[in-house]
């Protein structure tokens, strides 16, 4: 995000605080397809996706007046729908967040197995990217995707610095190994 | 890619690969930027794990974007619920709050409190004037943009600290220095005063160095 789109953000908070509709819907606008897909990868329910969206603005019109601005206002968002999401899931008896029933979650992309046979690259890391489980899914969306530093993640996921980095770290080894498993070596691990 | 990297990030050559996907993504502060790029530039291993970051990076892009949007419903359940909201009190600024104060005053409370008012300068204006009279005496006029050339005895140095970098930490790092900011910023740069005493060149070349290491700092360098 831009240097101005994060002033004009904190603007728009402000103007929220004081009850200015408008400012909302031109917020809403602006990030609410951003906070959509990153909900939509935790949860991995449109219907559930959405009611998660409405909740997290609906926050953001109540708080804004809290808003310190330590944060881009971005990072504050995705803070908030992941606290709701797995707030969520914990709620749901039937998807507890441990990496094996998340991994477990039904997935629509392909198995790297089928997608071994559609040689391409692009795709088959697509699939394995689908595969990973929702700890590290989270963390290569929030940096490839999103574009958060370091500080930014450790942030919305409440972890230090350095598990940050290690936990990209793996996940990037999980990546590989899903990617070795459909036929397509790149070395590493 | 070699056995060796097959581990957790740990020495300086993994701490460099860890840092990688921030490198790609553009988030890297000026100083661990600087620290990638030049392990980049004689490491193959690095260049090519940086075009599979990258190659992730476009992936997780284009799935993301796959995605789609949410349908109007969810706009129209938000504001529907905004709109349910009990009304909130407008904050008013401090102006308004004054114009809305003042409004409110009768014409003689007005009066008596223009009255009090001018009496304040008054007092205000012969203090102000005893206070210069007694810190310059009688050296005569001089213009409001005159300002008296400051003695800095000390070691001067040219600083840019990093965008990311927090007041709270900045007054830290200067009090560790015994610094203090003299001028700035100007295109970004402050000038700094470390010490109260100059400092010969190789010792004052060491301490900018040194205060160019840290993490806040983008740039450093004696000020002449």
């Amino acid at each position: 995000m831009s240097g101005a789109q994060a002033a004009s953000d904190d603007v728009l908070i402000a103007r929220i605080a004081s009850g200015d509709r408008l400012a909302m819907q031109v917020f809403y606008g602006r990030h609410h397809v951003r906070v959509y897909r990153f909900a939509l990868r935790l949860v991995r329910n449109e219907q559930v996706a959405e009611d998660l969206i409405s909740d997290v603005f609906l926050d953001v019109w109540r708080q804004a007046g809290k808003f310190e601005g330590r944060s881009a206002v971005s990072t504050w968002l995705l803070a908030i729908t992941r606290f709701k999401a797995l707030s969520g899931l914990r709620r749901r008896k039937d998807a507890e967040l441990d990496d094996e029933t998340a991994a477990s979650i039904e997935d629509t992309s392909d198995d790297p197995e089928v997608t071994m046979q559609k040689k391409d690259t692009g795709e088959a890391l697509r699939a394995c990217l689908g595969a990973l489980s929702q700890e590290h899914r989270e963390i290569v969306d929030l940096v490839y995707y999103h574009e958060k530093s370091v500080e930014e993640v450790a942030g919305i996921v409440g972890i230090p610095e350095n598990t940050v980095k290690t936990r990209l770290f793996y996940a990037r080894k999980k990546l590989a190994e899903l990617l070795k498993a459909a036929g397509i070596e790149r070395g590493w691990p | 890619m070699t056995a060796a990297h097959d581990q957790l990030p740990g020495g300086e050559p993994d701490a460099i690969r860890a840092l990688l996907p921030w490198y790609a993504n553009g988030t890297l502060g000026a100083q661990d930027r600087r620290r990638v790029e030049e392990a980049l530039a004689h490491d193959p291993a690095l260049v090519a794990e940086l075009a599979a970051i990258r190659e992730e990076a476009a992936e997780t892009i284009h799935l993301n974007e796959t995605l789609g949007a949410p349908s109007s419903q969810a706009m129209h359940k938000l504001f529907a619920a905004i709109d349910a909201e009990p009304a909130r009190r407008t904050r008013l600024s401090l102006s308004a709050r004054i114009a809305a104060f003042v409004t409110a005053l009768s014409p003689r409370a007005l009066t008596a409190a223009a009255a009090a008012v001018a009496v304040v300068l008054v007092v205000q204006a012969g203090v102000i004037g005893r206070v210069l009279v007694e810190q310059y005496g009688a050296s005569g006029y001089q213009t409001a943009s005159y300002q008296p050339s400051k003695t800095t005895s000390g070691t001067t140095a040219l600083v840019r600290f990093a965008p990311e970098a927090k007041a709270s930490e900045i007054s830290d790092l200067l009090a560790s220095y015994h610094a203090s900011v003299v001028d700035g910023p100007k295109a970004g740069m402050f000038r700094i005063l470390l010490g109260d005493k100059p400092l010969p060149n190789a010792e004052r070349d060491k301490l900018i160095a040194r205060l160019q290491s840290e993490k806040i700092v983008g740039f450093a360098a004696p000020a002449e």
